[in-house]
């Protein structure tokens, strides 16, 4: 039996009051929405705040709208409402593929879409309970001075875990933050945008660019990226529930004749997404062949190194990741695998 | 709303309106079984992996262990005890029994509502759909194999009452 630390509670009906909240007691807030990350992480007592900020009752996060922009997603989407909504399977089918690649039903008809962009790094050192790593002096990421991953480290290395987001970095996909007005509590709430591949930062205790008072309302995907097929590939113990091991997400333009454009990212690696450098050279303009297929993984094989900080090996860790670029790249150029 | 503070939090669980008092950090699952007495779901990793406490928040498989029970509030839970009508048996219930779908039953609670919600929306579910809608539930006696017949059996049951 696992107790949940002690907090206050406050359940805002509005992006606005939610920001006054948020804005109230700065940096002593955990924001929840569908609770599947936050609440396994409080009872381990990865997270100590003051006071829960339950975004259950705020509508305006809720939806899916496609307008002449784009595909606008609310935070508050569930993960089984992205997978099942009819315009993404036909347009974004990676993007479909990787949320029904989170967890389980329950959990998928539970975690948010702000939420899963939001997931905390997960570590094999951290995701344990206090007495586990109390026993091992703590770690980098919490408590302690020592990464256990990497000795001598003086960063976290603890890796993303998020299944959707690496598929958004791929699409070109944008998140849409809330953040608090100059003044704190009294200024007006602005909103500002960047590239979800902007949002992620390489530092595993804190891997996105939030600050406290700040707020995911949203991604967007850019009408552009209309015609850019996706697909997603995920390593994982059981297909049923776990976390990624590895994963791989990719974004093509063109078909396998001719390659248009190429993009990869892969993920479980590190405390951020990694999305392969120099695949233009070699990719844009030429068929999807078995040449191409080898000459991409090995690109992947030379620029990923996965890291003893979730379980299983990292060398076979590391030479399945040419294996799930090979995987994943055929569905994104429009021929079966 | 303070840390230490009780405060009332009402459900409309089974049919029924019940409040109970609470603290902001209590769970769904510790409401129902330490404060409503609803002792059907199941307290097994309390962490979101093993599925045994699962119930439907408005209709959908939800699990109890993870979620507040103050976001609950003035919602409709429904929870294991809350299948049998009038002391009969649901048919799921029943095929549990009858295809030895249930041994030590600690998973049985959580099964049978992801079962049911499940058979809600799909009233001839194929063996895939079956075991995709029961994959965030584990069993560690049955093999799923008997649990899967039973879900089956239900199906058929129902589909042969709807007639």
């Amino acid at each position: 039996m696992l107790t949940l630390p002690v907090f206050a509670w406050s359940r805002p009906k509005t992006v606005d009051e939610a920001m006054r909240v948020l804005a109230a007691s700065p940096g002593e807030c955990l924001i929840v929405a569908g609770g599947t990350d936050a609440v396994p992480n409080l009872k381990h007592r990865l997270h100590e705040p003051k006071r829960l900020v339950h975004l259950g009752g705020i509508e305006e996060l809720r939806g899916i709208r496609v307008t002449d922009a784009g595909l606008e997603v609310g935070a508050l989407v569930t993960l089984t409402e992205l997978a099942a909504h009819p315009y993404v399977r036909e347009h974004y089918a990676g993007v479909a593929d990787a949320a029904e690649h989170v967890a389980s039903p329950q959990i998928r008809n539970m975690g948010t879409v702000g939420g899963n962009l939001c997931l905390d790094t997960r570590c094999t050192y951290y995701n344990q309970t206090f007495f586990w790593r109390e026993a091992l002096g703590f770690c980098l990421k919490k408590d302690g001075t020592r990464c256990h991953v990497v000795p001598q480290g003086k960063r976290c290395v603890a890796a993303h875990s998020s299944d959707v987001a690496p598929v958004w970095i791929a699409l070109g996909a944008q998140v849409e933050i809330a953040t608090p007005g100059a003044d704190g509590a009294s200024g007006a709430v602005t909103r500002r945008l960047l590239p979800v591949e902007a949002f992620f930062v390489g530092d595993g205790v804190h891997n996105n660019v939030l600050v406290p008072g700040e707020l995911v309302t949203r991604v967007l995907v850019p009408a552009s990226s209309l015609g850019v097929r996706t697909a997603y590939r995920k390593l994982r113990p059981r297909a049923a529930i776990d976390f990624p091991m590895l994963s791989v997400a990719v974004a093509a333009r063109g078909d396998a004749s001719r390659i248009e454009a190429l993009r990869v990212v892969v993920s479980a690696l590190g405390a951020k997404p990694r999305t392969l450098g120099g695949l233009d050279a070699i990719a844009v303009g030429k068929p999807h062949d078995a040449a191409l297929a080898e000459a991409v993984g090995a690109v992947a094989f030379k620029q990923c190194h996965p890291l003893s900080n979730v379980p299983y090996d990292t060398d076979w860790r590391h030479d399945m990741v040419p294996v799930f670029v090979k995987r994943a790249a055929p569905g994104a150029l429009g021929v079966d695998a | 709303m303070d840390a230490a503070a009780l405060v009332p939090c009402t459900i409309h669980i089974n049919g029924d309106s019940r409040t109970c008092a609470i603290t902001p950090a209590t769970t769904l699952l510790e409401a129902l079984r330490y404060e409503l007495r609803l002792t059907g779901s199941k307290q097994g990793c309390d962490k979101g992996d093993c599925g045994a406490c699962t119930v439907l928040v408005d209709g959908v498989p939800t699990l109890s262990c993870l979620t507040l029970a103050l976001a609950c509030d003035g919602r409709a839970v429904t929870t294991v005890e809350g299948l049998a009508e009038k002391g009969v048996p649901h048919p799921l219930q029943d095929a549990f029994d009858r295809t030895g779908g249930a041994q030590c039953g600690f998973c049985t609670p959580g099964m049978l509502m992801s079962a049911y919600a499940l058979l809600q929306r799909e009233s001839a579910p194929s063996r895939d759909e079956i075991s995709h809608a029961l994959s965030g539930n584990l069993c560690r006696c049955t093999g799923y194999t008997k649990i899967l017949d039973a879900v089956e059996l239900a199906a058929a049951e129902l589909r042969e009452r709807a007639k």
